[in-house]
C-alpha cells in the first residue's frame, strides 16, 4: 500500500476512532493540567464532559450499520457503539461517584481521573476491537492503568497487596494471551476476527489453531474473572477504592466480554458451535455455581459482591455458550444492565464509609439498620440488591431472560436450570445486605459509620437515583432490547468486512 | 365497554397510591390516604362486578393493553383481562385492601409510611397476577409481591421475623426460578410450533399449542412446583407458618387470603390447560399430597398452643381442600375448588384479624393466656365464633359450600378414583371443627382465668367496619352462592372441555408417534366471542 493513500485511509478513519483518541488526549491534556495546577477541583468535571462528549458522539452511530476502520483494525457503529455507551455511561457515573468520594479519603488526586481516561480509551479499543493487536494493545491500556488505581491508597498495605496481586496476575495472563494469540496467528495467518475461520479451513492445523484459542480465551477468562481464574477478583476489588471498584468492575468487564462477543461471533463462533460449546458452557457452570456459593461465606460487602460479579460473569457466559446470534445480543444487553446496578451497589457502599480503610475492613453487620438512617441509600440499595438477584420489575431479571433465553433454545437447558438454581442461591446473601439495611435495629449499628459516615451531595444521589430508575424502566423500553437483537439477529458474521 | 382501561386503573391505581404516598407529610395523612386510594380502588372493581357478563364468563372480558411489553420481536406482551376464574379473585383483592389498611391503623407504630407504601406496591402485584393474560407478565406480578412481602414480615414481624422472610423469599424464590427456565422453554417450543418462530408468552397461543407428550412432563413439574410452594402443599409448605406467624397482621391478612391463592390459581389456569394430560396423570398424585395436607395440617393445627400458629397451619388444610378439588377434574370439585378459595380469603383473614385484635390488646398469642373472655369482649367473641364456624364448614356459612363441592365431585372423579382418599379428607372438615372449636373453648369460654383480661376493652368502631364486610360475606357466600359460583362456571367448563380435548389429541398424536401435532383451524382454544359453550346444567348446584 502507497504511503500517501494509508495516510488518507488514516485521516478518512479518525472519525471512527474518534472517541478513544478523544479520551487519551483529554488524559494528557489532563497530566499537564496537573502538573501545574496540582489536583485542580476542575480537572474531574474536564474528564466527566469529555465523557459525555463521547457519550453523545456514540449515540449519534448507535443507528448507523457495524463497519471497521484503520485497516480493519477496529469494529466502529452500531453494535461497537453500543459497546462504547456501555463502557462509557459506567466511566461517566464512576466518575461523579468518585470526586466526593476520593476528596473523602483523601486521595482525590488529579492524576486519578487521567488514567480513568486512560484505562476508559483503552477499554473502547478493546471492546471494538477487530483484530489481535487491538485487543491486546487495548487490553494493556486499560489494564496498566487499572494496575495503578488499584493501589491509589498508596499508605495502606492492603491497597498496595491488591495492587501487586492485580498487577502480577494481569501479567500472567498477558503471557496466555500473548502465546494465544500467536499460535492463532500460526494456524490461521491472520490477526484479523473476520478472517480467521476462512484462515483456518485453508490450513487445516486444529490442534494449533484450538490450543491457541484455549490460551487466548483464559486470558479473557482472566479479565472477566470467571472460575477457575477468578483468585484475584476479591482481593483486588476489596483494596481498590470503593468507586473505582465499581468502575472497574462495570467498564472493564463489558470491554472485555464485548472482545470476547466480537471475536466468537465473527470469527471462532462461525467454526462449527460443537467444537467450542462445551468448554465454555462447562467454565459457566462453575463460575454460576462456585461464585454464588463463595459470595454467600462472606461478610465484608466489598468481598461479597466481588464474588457476585464472579458468578454475574458466569451468566453472561451462559449467554454465550448458547454460540447464537440471540445469545449475543442478550450478553451485550446483560453487560449494560449489570453496569447500572454494580456501579451503583458500589457507590452506596462508598457512602457508607470514611476513612481509606474502612471500605477495605468493613463487615456487613456494622451496618444494621443503616437504610433508616440513610434512607435514599438503602432505597437504591435495594433496588439494586433485587436487580442483582435477578427479580422483576428491575433490570436484572429482563437480562437474566436474555441470557437464559438463548441457553434454553440452544439446548443448553441443564445450563439455564443450574443457572436460575444458583441465582435463588444468590437471593440469599443480596437479600442478607437487605435485611442489615432495614431489618435490624440501628442501635446495633457501628457508631462510626452512624456518625462520620460520608454525606452524600446532590450529584451524586442523582447519579444513584438516576441508575436505579434506569432499572426500574429499561425491562420496560423495548428499544433497548430490539437494538442489542437487531446488531447481531440477521447480521451475517463472515465476510462483513 | 364504557371504561376502556377500567382493569389496568384497578391494577395500577395503589402502585400509583403507593409512589404518592412517599410525599404524605404525616403518619396520619399516610394512613388516611391509603385507605383513601384502596377504598377508591374496591369502589371501581365493583364496576368491574356490575359489568362483567356472565353469560360471556368463559371469555376474556375488560381487556386492556396489548403492546408489546419487552422487545417488537419476541411476543411478550401487557395483556390484562378477567374471565369467570379472575373475577372473584381480583374482587377479594381489592375488598381485603382497605380491611387491611384499618385492620393496621394501631397495629403498625412504627416506620409507618414505609408499611403502608409496601402495602400498596403488593395490592398492585397481586391484583396484576389474577388479571395477566401473558405467562411472563403474570411471572413478573407473581415476583413482585415478593419484594414488599419481604420487607412486611422483615421490618414489622415478630421475633423472628427475618428468618421467616428470608425462609418465605427464598423458598418461593427456587420455585419460580424453576418455573422461569419453564416458561423460557415453553414460549420458544410453542413459538416454533404455533407463532411462526418467534417466542411467545401469550396466554391464547400457548393454549392452541398443544404440548407433546413427553415435554409435559416435566413442564408441568416445572410448573406446579412453583405452584404447590405458593399454595402451599405438603410437603413444601414449612414456610407457611413461620411467614405467618412472624408477620404482622395485615401481612397474615393478605398472605392467608390472596397470596396463597396465587398458587391455586396457577394450577387451574396454567398448568392444567397446559399440560392436561401430564396434569391427569399426576392427579393421584397430587390428590394423595392435597390428602396429607388436610389431615396433617389439621393434626398439627390441633397440637398448637399459639392461636396465630394454628390458625396458620389450617390454612394447609383448607388450601389441600382446594388442590384436591382441581385434580379431581369434575365440575362440581373445580367450581368447589374456585369458590373456596374466596372462602378461605374471607374466614381465614378474618381468623388472623381476630387474633390480631386480640394480640393488641394482650400481646400475647399463646391461647394459655387468655379463657373466659367471651363476657368481657362480647362482641368479639360473636365475630370469632361466626368465623371459626365458617371455617370449621358449617352448613349456612361459607366454608360448607367449597368442601362439599370439592368433596362431592372428588369422591366421583374419575382421574382420582380412589373414593377411599376422599373419604379420608373428609376427615379433615370434622378435624376442623375439633381443632376450632376446642380453640373456642380455651381462650373464650369458661371462667376468666387470667386478671388482666378483664379489663380488655371489646371492639371499636374501626374494628366493627373491619369484621362486618367479611361476616356479611360469610353468610352471603353460605346462604346464596349461586351468583358467585355462576361467574366462575362457564370457565370451569370450557377448562374442563379444554383438557379433555387437548388430552385426546395428544394422547392420540402421540400413539402416532407424531412429535407435535400439526393444528387443525376447529381447535377453539382462544375464547370463542359470544360465548360457543352453553351454560352447562344448572343441576351441578348442590346448594339448593
Amino acid at each position: 500500500m502507497e504511503l500517501s493513500g494509508a495516510f488518507d485511509n488514516i485521516l478518512a478513519d479518525l472519525s471512527g476512532g474518534a472517541s478513544v483518541l478523544w479520551l487519551a488526549l483529554i488524559g494528557i491534556l489532563l497530566i499537564i493540567w496537573d502538573a501545574f495546577k496540582n489536583d485542580d477541583a476542575a480537572l474531574p468535571w474536564v474528564a466527566a464532559l469529555s465523557v459525555v462528549a463521547a457519550v453523545v458522539l456514540e449515540a449519534l452511530r448507535l443507528q448507523d450499520t457495524t463497519t471497521t476502520a484503520f485497516f480493519d483494525l477496529m469494529r466502529v457503529n452500531g453494535v461497537a457503539s453500543f459497546v462504547s455507551i456501555v463502557i462509557l455511561l459506567s466511566t461517566l457515573l464512576s466518575i461523579t461517584l468518585s470526586v466526593p468520594y476520593l476528596k473523602g479519603i483523601r486521595h482525590g488526586y488529579g492524576e486519578v481521573y487521567a488514567l480513568i481516561l486512560f484505562a476508559t480509551s483503552g477499554m473502547l479499543m478493546l471492546g471494538t476491537a477487530n483484530s489481535l493487536v487491538t485487543v491486546f494493545v487495548g487490553l494493556e491500556t486499560m489494564s496498566i492503568a487499572l494496575y495503578i488505581l488499584t493501589g491509589l491508597v498508596r499508605s495502606d498495605e492492603g491497597a498496595v497487596e491488591s495492587a501487586l496481586k492485580y498487577f502480577l496476575l494481569g501479567a500472567f495472563s498477558t503471557g496466555f494471551f500473548l502465546y494465544g494469540i500467536a499460535l492463532i496467528y500460526g494456524a490461521t495467518g491472520t490477526m484479523y476476527f473476520t478472517e480467521m475461520a476462512g484462515g483456518y479451513a485453508a490450513r487445516e492445523l486444529p490442534v494449533l489453531f484450538w490450543a491457541g484459542v484455549a490460551l487466548f480465551l483464559i486470558g479473557f477468562l482472566f479479565k472477566v474473572s470467571a472460575v477457575p481464574f477468578h483468585m484475584w477478583t476479591p482481593d483486588v476489588y476489596q483494596g481498590a477504592p470503593t468507586t473505582l471498584t465499581g468502575y472497574m468492575s462495570t467498564a472493564s468487564k463489558a470491554a472485555a466480554f464485548a472482545a470476547l462477543i466480537l471475536v466468537l461471533f465473527y470469527g471462532i463462533g462461525t467454526l462449527p458451535v460443537a467444537k467450542w460449546q462445551m468448554p465454555l458452557a462447562l467454565v459457566a457452570l462453575v463460575t454460576v455455581v462456585l461464585g454464588n456459593l463463595l459470595a454467600l461465606t462472606q461478610n465484608n460487602v466489598k468481598r461479597m459482591l466481588a464474588y457476585s460479579s464472579v458468578a454475574h460473569a458466569g451468566y453472561v457466559l451462559i449467554a454465550l455458550a448458547a454460540g447464537t446470534s440471540e445469545g449475543y445480543a442478550g450478553a451485550i444487553y446483560y453487560l449494560l444492565i449489570y453496569a447500572l446496578m454494580n456501579v451503583g451497589a458500589f457507590g452506596v457502599m462508598a457512602f457508607l464509609e470514611w476513612d481509606d480503610k474502612e471500605g477495605r475492613v468493613q463487615m456487613l453487620d456494622s451496618l444494621s439498620g443503616i437504610g433508616w438512617r440513610r434512607p435514599l441509600l438503602g432505597v437504591t440499595m435495594g433496588v439494586f440488591m433485587f436487580s442483582l438477584t435477578g427479580f422483576p420489575p428491575f433490570g436484572g431479571f429482563f437480562g437474566k431472560i436474555a441470557v437464559f433465553a438463548p441457553a434454553v433454545e440452544a439446548g443448553l437447558t441443564w445450563l439455564a436450570i443450574v443457572g436460575v438454581l444458583a441465582s435463588a442461591l444468590s437471593g440469599y446473601y443480596y437479600l442478607r445486605v437487605l435485611y442489615v439495611f432495614w431489618m435490624r435495629p440501628i442501635e446495633s449499628a457501628d457508631r462510626a459509620v452512624r456518625e462520620r459516615s460520608f454525606p452524600v451531595p446532590r450529584l451524586s444521589a442523582a447519579v444513584l437515583v438516576t441508575c436505579a430508575v434506569l432499572l426500574i424502566v429499561i425491562g420496560f423500553v423495548p428499544f433497548v432490547r430490539d437494538m442489542t437483537q437487531a446488531f447481531f439477529v440477521g447480521a451475517t458474521p463472515a465476510g462483513l468486512l | 365497554m364504557e371504561f376502556p382501561h377500567l382493569l389496568s386503573l384497578v391494577i395500577f391505581l395503589p402502585l400509583i397510591g403507593a409512589i404518592l404516598t412517599l410525599f404524605a407529610p404525616t403518619d396520619r395523612s399516610v394512613r388516611v390516604f391509603a385507605l383513601v386510594v384502596t377504598a377508591f380502588t374496591f369502589v371501581l372493581s365493583i364496576l368491574l362486578w356490575t359489568e362483567f357478563d356472565p353469560s360471556r364468563a368463559a371469555d376474556l372480558q375488560f381487556v386492556s393493553g396489548d403492546f408489546p411489553l419487552i422487545s417488537a420481536d419476541i411476543d411478550v406482551r401487557y395483556l390484562v383481562g378477567i374471565d369467570g376464574f379472575s373475577l372473584l379473585l381480583v374482587l377479594l383483592t381489592t375488598l381485603l385492601g382497605p380491611i387491611v389498611v384499618l385492620s393496621s391503623w394501631s397495629y403498625i407504630k412504627a416506620h409507618v409510611k414505609g408499611y403502608y407504601t409496601l402495602l400498596l406496591v403488593l395490592q398492585s402485584g397481586m391484583t396484576g397476577v389474577f388479571c395477566a393474560f401473558d405467562l411472563l407478565l403474570f411471572y413478573i406480578f407473581f415476583e413482585l409481591t415478593l419484594i414488599p412481602m419481604y420487607f412486611l414480615i422483615g421490618i414489622w414481624g415478630g421475633e423472628r421475623r427475618i428468618y421467616a422472610a428470608v425462609k418465605f423469599v427464598i423458598y418461593t424464590m427456587v420455585g419460580s426460578l424453576l418455573m422461569l427456565v419453564g416458561i423460557l422453554y415453553l414460549g420458544i417450543e410453542a413459538g416454533a410450533a404455533v407463532n411462526s418462530g418467534v417466542f411467545t408468552t401469550d396466554y391464547f397461543k400457548l393454549l392452541s399449542f398443544d404440548v407433546p407428550l413427553g415435554m409435559q412432563t416435566w413442564l408441568f413439574v416445572l410448573f406446579a412446583f412453583a405452584f404447590a410452594i405458593k399454595v402451599p402443599m405438603f410437603p413444601f409448605h414449612t414456610w407457611l407458618p413461620d411467614a405467618h406467624v412472624e408477620a404482622p397482621t395485615g401481612g397474615s391478612v393478605i398472605l392467608a387470603g390472596v397470596l396463597l391463592k396465587m398458587g391455586t390459581y396457577g394450577l387451574v389456569r396454567f398448568c392444567l390447560p397446559f399440560f392436561p394430560s401430564a396434569s391427569a396423570s399426576h392427579a393421584l398424585l397430587f390428590a394423595i399430597l392435597a390428602v396429607i395436607g388436610i389431615v396433617y395440617g389439621a393434626l398439627v393445627s390441633r397440637a398448637q398452643p399459639d392461636a396465630k400458629k394454628l390458625v396458620a397451619y389450617s390454612s394447609v388444610s383448607h388450601l389441600g381442600f382446594v388442590v384436591l378439588g382441581i385434580f379431581a377434574f369434575t365440575l362440581e370439585s373445580l367450581q368447589g375448588a374456585m369458590i373456596q378459595m374466596i372462602n378461605h380469603g374471607i374466614s381465614t383473614g378474618a381468623l388472623f384479624l381476630l387474633v390480631g385484635m386480640l394480640y393488641e390488646r394482650r400481646h400475647t398469642r399463646l391461647m394459655a393466656d387468655y379463657g373466659g373472655i367471651a363476657r368481657t369482649v362480647p362482641w368479639l367473641t360473636f365475630f370469632m365464633v361466626l368465623t371459626a364456624l365458617a371455617s370449621a364448614g358449617l352448613p349456612g356459612l361459607n366454608g360448607f359450600v367449597g368442601e362439599f363441592m370439592i368433596l362431592v365431585g372428588a369422591f366421583g372423579s374419575a382421574a382420582i378414583g380412589s373414593p377411599i382418599l376422599v373419604g379420608l379428607a373428609t376427615t379433615g372438615v370434622i378435624l376442623a371443627a375439633v381443632y376450632l372449636l376446642w380453640m373456642l373453648g380455651r381462650m373464650f369460654f369458661g371462667p376468666v382465668t387470667h386478671e388482666a383480661n378483664r379489663g380488655m376493652p371489646d371492639l371499636n368502631r374501626r374494628e366493627l367496619v373491619v369484621l362486618v364486610p367479611m361476616a356479611a360475606l360469610m353468610i352471603i357466600l353460605g346462604l346464596m352462592p349461586q351468583p358467585f359460583l355462576r361467574v366462575s362456571e362457564p370457565a370451569a367448563v370450557r377448562l374442563l372441555e379444554t383438557i379433555e380435548r387437548k388430552r385426546a389429541l395428544v394422547e392420540e398424536g402421540d400413539l402416532d408417534g407424531m412429535r407435535v401435532l400439526q393444528q387443525d383451524g376447529n381447535v377453539q382454544a382462544a375464547p370463542a366471542p359470544g360465548g360457543l359453550i352453553p351454560n352447562g346444567d344448572q343441576d351441578s348446584n348442590p346448594i339448593p
